[in-house]
């Protein structure tokens, strides 16, 4: 390891203490008088920030009973459609809110709303990712209530969004059958940060070469505990699991709430006792 | 680019640490990056050179601390060393791997002035 006060090459160097183990020739003297140089522990995590403002919006999530789920996929995958074709089969059942993100265009935000959504769309420019802190104030122009479902429709990217926590319960990966099956491992980061991958398009299957079992075996290689759905927009097979699935989320996060709040409860209630 | 946003991640530690620490220049900055980290180390460098331009970094010298991807096997019962994400083990060959570190991304330290 080189000795990074002075630069002087193989070293045990104790920073604190500022201990040199090596034995050589120092032109020059340590000390703390202007002008030196001195070395400052930092030990932080790069992405602590995004990370920050994510806890902080995860407590909102949970403090209100809100289920947020992370959509990310590659551009071209059908995440939109499927967002818009889920809000319109979940109309009346609970309340939903969109997050939309691109790098330009209102357009998948107004799609949304055609459906009569909520909806919020984030233009990151040259941004390649949602982050926390930009989705933090997406939500300032939505009203969470309890039970309500956001969906948080990322940029079309299967790289950088990986590293990115937004707060959300978990990121849903889309990956359609026209992608073909190799993405897992070509793009391992993502596939391994996501809880739920969604094969989408599964009508083409016919018409492409698709070998589903190896993309599932790809997908557990990255990711063991991975779950997988397979659904077509368009015929609607599938979308029904796909449904099942967010109904179970969202009853969780609501036990979760449910269960914060008894224990709230019970402590008030005892409080109040003499 | 994604490295773009974490060098100016960097660059705002940095900036706030010479507010605290009260300190006017950065020479060096050391990186701990694990190999699991999904960051492109010449993407970074690259990045870094440009965000740092005309700050208080500006020319800094960029280490990179590398660590090794650490995965637990659970067919061996022992701890292994892969290098991507996707790699089998390398004793038993196969896939039953349970990440335990090597994804890290952290600034250890700064030289300033």
């Amino acid at each position: 390891m080189m000795c990074t006060v002075c630069g002087c090459g193989e070293a045990q160097v104790k920073v604190d203490g500022h201990a040199h183990d090596h034995d050589h020739d120092h032109d020059h003297h340590h000390g703390t008088e202007p002008g030196q140089s001195r070395l400052v522990r930092i030990e932080q995590d790069i992405l602590a920030k995004n990370n920050g403002y994510a806890r902080a919006n995860r407590a909102r999530f949970e403090a209100q009973g809100v289920l947020a789920l992370n959509l990310v996929s590659s551009p071209g995958s059908g995440k939109t459609s499927l967002l818009v074709e889920t809000l319109q089969r979940l109309e009346g059942a609970f309340p939903r809110l969109v997050i939309e993100g691109d790098q330009q265009t209102a357009v998948d935000a107004e799609r949304v709303r055609e459906t009569g959504v909520a909806a919020v769309q984030i233009n990151t420019g040259k941004g390649c990712h949602l982050d926390a802190h930009m989705v933090g104030h997406g939500l300032e122009q939505l009203s969470l209530s309890s039970g309500a479902v956001l969906f948080i429709e990322n940029v079309g990217n299967l790289v950088c969004p990986a590293g990115f926590d937004l707060g959300e319960r978990c990121k849903v990966v889309v990956l359609s059958v026209t992608e073909g099956e190799d993405k897992p491992l070509k793009y391992p980061d993502m596939f391994a940060a996501a809880e739920l991958m969604i094969l989408s398009k599964t009508d083409l299957l016919p018409h492409v070469d698709f070998d589903m079992e190896r993309c599932l075996d790809y997908a557990r290689r990255v990711n063991p505990a991975i779950r997988c759905l397979q659904l077509s927009v368009r015929s609607g097979e599938g979308m029904d699991d796909w449904l099942d699935w967010l109904r179970a989320e969202r009853r969780r996060v609501l036990e979760a709430r449910s269960a914060t709040l008894e224990t709230e409860l019970a402590q008030v209630r005892a409080a109040l006792t003499p | 680019m994604h490295e773009m946003s974490l060098c100016q991640s960097i660059l705002g530690v940095m900036e706030q640490a010479a507010r605290d620490q009260h300190f006017s220049r950065v020479r060096r900055v050391r990186l701990r990056v694990g190999a699991l980290a999904g960051v492109e180390i010449s993407a970074l460098r690259f990045g870094f050179e440009v965000v740092t331009r005309g700050t208080l970094a500006d020319g800094v010298v960029l280490e990179i601390l590398s660590q090794p991807g650490e995965a637990y096997c659970f067919q061996c019962g022992q701890s292994v060393t892969i290098e991507q994400r996707f790699d089998p083990c390398p004793g038993c060959g196969g896939h039953h791997l349970q990440l335990t570190g090597g994804d890290e991304l952290k600034i250890q330290d700064l030289e300033v002035e």
